[in-house]
This record gives structure tokens, sequence and C-alpha cells, in this order.
């Protein structure tokens, strides 16, 4: 009877793609909001990813998340080398500064300041050129997408060329992206592109520009504070979390691993902002939507089938037959359509890989789509269910 | 034309179905509805028994109750000597499955079926195999004229045709019982009497017995015996012409 379950679905042809529709909407937009949630949420601390392996990070105690650099002094780099365990530590810097263009245009830029020694904490990918280049005079680095976007060069300066003299350039003339050998002002201080470099979308919109951290704070605005952050890896003998505490305890700063990190700037995210409500609403609406068309498509099917389930019952087909009947039915149907939802958001997923949207799809999206499609075919089948424990078979003889 | 006879009735091949004193009341209180009054009826094996009398007579809760799709709230009923009110939801599930046959008004093929499909439900129901099935659905569907057509629609069939599928979904599982309602309430004169004949030769076995509800007086000289009911109970049996008489094929 099973198999014949599954034909009388796929038989009515237009309840069934009805329902398909429903649930894969639904599971189209609880995956999709859910991927470009977790997307977004990621940006908010690809920075200390970006910045490849390092034991720990140290910074100012009131600091919230990443972006938001509390400056610690000069010393507090010194002091964090004279805890015991600590194998290496390098100075950071991460900040806003604006970028001005020769067409006169000035454009706000994330400039992050890596160690002069080491040049740890730099871009995972350098597209031309070579990190050793940063230690070239005015050497900066810039990150091709948001920076080639948005740090635009009047197309008649050639790249690398100087603008003459008294040389003026129309703002809203043809531009091009920038290249290496172009000279920009941070700060009014000349800074001249070296490499372009690949780093990951970070929430901060702005250009990211690299550089070493002793000309960082020479772009920065002069102050006694300008160091974000202090970057640490343990000797091999003690244990990072261990050494975290210690470093915490002699010096007054925070200092955590890597992930740790990332969730306390995730967790601001996530309790301070909207966002989490807004796609939560978003997901919540295409579980609504799945219920409201799917539920009803699959309950409307049942109605319109209960006279032949009705002649089954009495024709024998116990009670357990039929409500398996009408499980199997929401099962196919839910199976299909997350399915069809969820290979449409992998699609949609692939089509945005690389690009500007954030989008990322964890192992525990699709089974919490597959989760909330399995809730709806309970609510739908379940009332249909009832529909058909309560079916008395003698209405079979009754007329239409 | 059918002769009157005593209530109730017997047959030279023995009772089949044993209905005393049966009463049925539908609601409670001030909204009770007595459908059955206190039927007392034999409906003799090996042959063709109709029930007729005005709407709301109670004919078809009488074949409800007579077939295991309802309780009776009084009185005995036996059929082929087994009194169902012995028998439990599921177990009756699986007497009418093993026992009865059903063709409804509506005939009620499940149009997204094929019409072998339909024909193999009861033996699917039995547990038998699904190629099994349909392969006597096709060969029964053949000996009903519907050679080649089981994998049709049901709803591309004529009302004729699809009348022929809901018998032969009925006769499939030989059933002892053959439970009919209006079978020919869509079928015009002579398609119905090739159906009641077909009908009716299954009821010629000393261990079948075939009950019709119909209101159709052109298919009253087919029966052997036909029961008269009115407000709920059975005031007098006929005996048809056919009664005991040898069958007659199309």
């Amino acid at each position: 009877m099973f198999r014949y379950a599954i034909k009388m679905l796929f038989g009515d042809s237009a309840k069934f793609y009805g329902i398909l529709l429903g649930l894969g909407f639904a599971s189209l937009l609880i995956a999709q909001q859910a991927s470009i949630f977790v997307g977004l949420m990621s940006r908010t601390f690809a920075f200390i990813g970006e910045v490849g392996h390092v034991d720990l990070w140290v910074f100012d105690p009131s600091q919230s998340y990443v972006d938001e650099p509390k400056p610690l002094r000069a010393t507090a780099l010194e002091r964090v080398r004279g805890v015991t365990g600590v194998d290496w530590a390098a100075p950071l810097y991460k900040g806003l500064l604006v970028a001005t263009l020769p067409d006169g245009s000035r454009k706000v830029c994330d400039v992050i300041g890596i160690d002069d020694d080491t040049l740890a904490g730099g871009p995972a990918e350098i597209i031309a050129g070579s990190l050793a280049d940063l230690r070239l005079p005015d050497a900066v680095m810039v990150e091709v997408g948001s920076s080639q976007q948005q740090l635009l060069f009047p197309a008649a300066l050639g790249p690398g060329a100087v603008p003459a003299p008294g040389q003026v350039f129309d703002p809203k003339g043809p531009k091009r992206p920038v290249e290496i050998g172009d000279i920009i002002e941070l700060n009014e201080r000349r800074a001249r592109v070296v490499g372009l470099v690949k780093c990951a979308e970070t929430f901060v919109a702005a250009p990211t520009i690299y550089t070493t951290y002793s000309r960082a704070v020479t772009y920065a605005p002069p102050s006694r504070r300008v160091m974000s952050a202090v970057l640490v890896t343990a000797s091999p003998d003690i244990d990072p979390a261990a050494l975290a505490e210690r470093i915490t305890d002699e010096t007054g700063l925070d200092a955590m691993q890597p992930h740790d990190y990332s969730m306390r700037t995730l967790g601001y995210w996530m309790r301070e902002t909207g966002i989490p409500i807004n796609f939560g609403i978003a997901i919540a609406l295409g579980f609504f939507v799945g219920v409201a068309i799917a539920g009803q498509m699959f309950y409307n099917f049942t109605l319109d089938n209960l006279r032949y389930f009705g002649a089954f019952k009495a024709m024998g087909a116990s009670t357990w037959t039929l409500l398996g009947m009408v499980a199997l039915q929401a099962l196919v149907a839910g199976i299909l359509g997350l399915g069809i939802g969820l290979g449409a958001v992998s699609a949609f997923g692939l089509s945005a890989a690389g690009g500007k949207l954030a989008f990322k799809m964890l192992w525990q999206i699709p089974l919490i789509a597959a989760g909330a499609v399995l809730v709806i075919c309970i609510l739908a089948s379940v009332i249909s269910m009832w529909k058909v424990v309560r079916l008395d078979p003698a209405d079979v003889f009754k007329g239409p | 034309m059918p002769t009157a006879a005593s209530i109730p009735t017997a047959s030279p091949a023995g009772t089949a179905i044993r209905l005393r004193r049966v009463a049925k009341t539908f609601g409670k209180g001030e909204n009770a509805v007595p459908a059955l009054r206190g039927v007392d009826l034999d409906i003799p094996a090996g042959e063709l028994t109709l029930l007729v009398g005005p709407s709301g007579c109670g004919k078809t809760t009488l074949i409800s109750i007579l077939a295991g799709l309802l309780s009776r709230d009084a009185g005995e009923l036996a059929v082929f000597g087994r009194d169902l009110g012995e028998l439990r939801r599921d177990a009756l599930a699986a007497w009418r499955r093993d026992t009865v046959g059903f063709i409804f008004q509506q005939f009620n093929l499940v149009p997204q079926l094929s019409v072998a499909e339909n024909v193999s439900v009861p033996l699917v129901l039995k547990g038998e195999s699904a190629g099994a099935a349909m392969r006597k659905a096709h060969e029964l569907l053949a000996t009903l004229g519907l050679e080649g057509r089981g994998k049709s629609a049901p709803l591309k069939l004529s009302g004729g045709q699809q009348q022929r599928v809901a018998i032969a979904r009925a006769l499939i599982h030989d059933p002892r019982l053959l439970v009919c309602d209006e079978p020919t309430s869509a079928l015009d004169a002579e398609l119905g009497r090739r159906v009641m004949t077909l009908i009716r030769d299954r009821s010629r076995r000393p261990d079948r017995a075939v009950v019709v509800v119909t209101h159709d007086d052109r298919i009253f000289h087919l029966a052997d015996s036909i029961a008269h009911m009115n407000d709920g109970v059975v005031d007098r049996i006929s005996r048809g012409e056919h009664a005991s008489q040898p069958h007659q094929s199309l």
C-alpha cells in the first residue's frame, strides 16, 4: 500500500507541486537566511583568523570586539614579553585612517600594521608583489576587492605615475583600480602600493591596507597609545590557556586564544545589535510560510483523498496502514521539498562565492532546515492523520 | 415479479447472515435519531438479496452493520456464523479484508492509480505481492471485458467501464460476502442488467451471499429475494422468480 501512497502523492500533480513549492520555499528561506547570517557574523571575527597562527591575542580589557581597538601603551609589548612562557610577542596596529587619492577624493581605510621584523600577521594570500616589499620606504599593500573597487585612480594617471605639479583630475572622470606603484596619502603621509593582497571579507567595509607596524603608527594620529593588540606565541612547554591566565594576572590585560577572542567578538555583535533578531524573524517567516503553504496543501491533499482512505478502511486496511501511508507521503514530500530548497540555496551560495555577499553554509544549517521541514511535515500530517483516524469507514456509503 | 413471503425467510442453501432485533440509533438525547428499530432478517446463502425502501429507511445503516463497518446498539448479528460484535476493531478490519467485497455507489476508484492497481488493492491489503496482485487484476479485468485497460487511468474510462473496474476490485479476493450500494444508479438499463447479472453470478455458491442496496426497480426481477425496509425495520420479504433457479448467464 505504501507504493500506492506514493503514487497517490505524485499523481495529484497540482497539490504535489504546491506542497513541494511550500516546503522548498520554506527550506530555501531558512537555510539561505541562516547561511547569510552565519556568513555575516563570521565576518565580525574574520580578521582574527586572517592574522594566522598565533596562540594568544592580548588587548585592552575594555575591548569588546576586534574592530573596536582600545589602544595600548607601547610598554604593554615589553610587559607581555616579560611573562614567563611567552615565546614570542609582536605588536599589531589596526585602525581606520583616511586615504586621499590623486583626484582629491577621500576614503576611510582599515590600516593593519604588522610586526616589522617577522611580518607576522600579514595577509594570507599575496596576489602581486612580495610581503618583504613592505620593508621598502612608504610601502603598503592593498587588498584586491574592496580596495580596488573603492580606491579608484584617475584613468588619465598611469599605474605608478606621479601627478605633475598643478595637475588636476576631474573627480567624476573615468577611473581605474589601484595598481602597484600608485601613490596615496594616508593622513597626509605618502604611501606607495608595492603589492596586492587578498584577505577575508570583514565586517568593516572599508578597503584594507597592510603595512609595517612602525609605519602604521606614523600614519596614525599622534598618541601615546597606538598599539591595538599584542600577538603572542607560547613556549612549547606551556598550555596557551594557562599562559593567557598568567598574562592577565601579570599585566592586567586580557589574553585570549583566537577562538575565544572570535567568540567574544561574535558575542558582542549578537548581544548588542539587532542582526540576530532580524535574521531570526526572516527564518521564522520561512518556517511559518512552510507551515501555511505546505501544511495547508498537504491537509487539502489528504482531505481530497479521504474518501479513498475511507474505501481502503472499509476494504480492511488498518488504521495503522493508513497512518503509515499519510506519514510516508509527508516524508517523501518533505525530503523532496528539502532537497529542492537546499539545492537552490547551494546554487545561490555557489553563485555568491567570492563576491561581497556574506554566505556561509555550515553543516548544521541543512540539518536545521531538515528539522524545520520535519516539524512542518509532522504538523501537516498529524492534522491530516487525525482526519484519517476519525474517518468512519461507513461514510463510504454516503453520497458525494 | 417477486412474491410476498414471511419474515424471516430461509433458502435451500441455508442462511448466510442472520439478524435479530438489530437496532441502531445515531446521536443522543433529544438529538437521537433511530436508524434501525429492531431488524429481523435472514439473508440466504447462494442468493442475490436486494435491500429496497425509501430514502432514510435504514438501508445504508443495515448494510454498514452487516458488512462490519458499523457497530449495532442492540440485537444479534451473525455473518456466516460469526458474531461481529465479538471482534475488536483490528480483527474486524481483518475480517472485512478477508470476507467482504464492496461496490460503492461512487465507485471510489483512486484516480492517481491505474485501473489494475485499483483492482489489486484488496489483494495487496491481504499481503499478496504487488506483482502477483497486478497479474491477477489484469486477468480479472480481461474476464470483465476490460482487457488492455489495466494501465489506464480510471477517469479515462466510461461510467460502465468504471463500474466494472469497481466490480473487479470487489471480486478479486473472492469474498464470501459481496455488498453493493446502488451499483446500477449510474448505468443505463442494459448495462445495469449486465452488471447485476454479473454480480448475481457471484452469489451462486452455498458459501456466498450478495446484498445489494438499490432504488432501481429495473433490476428487481434479477433478485432471488428482496427485503423491503421502511422506517428502520424490514417489513416484508419478497422471494424473487430467480430463487433456487439455475443461473442464466448473459
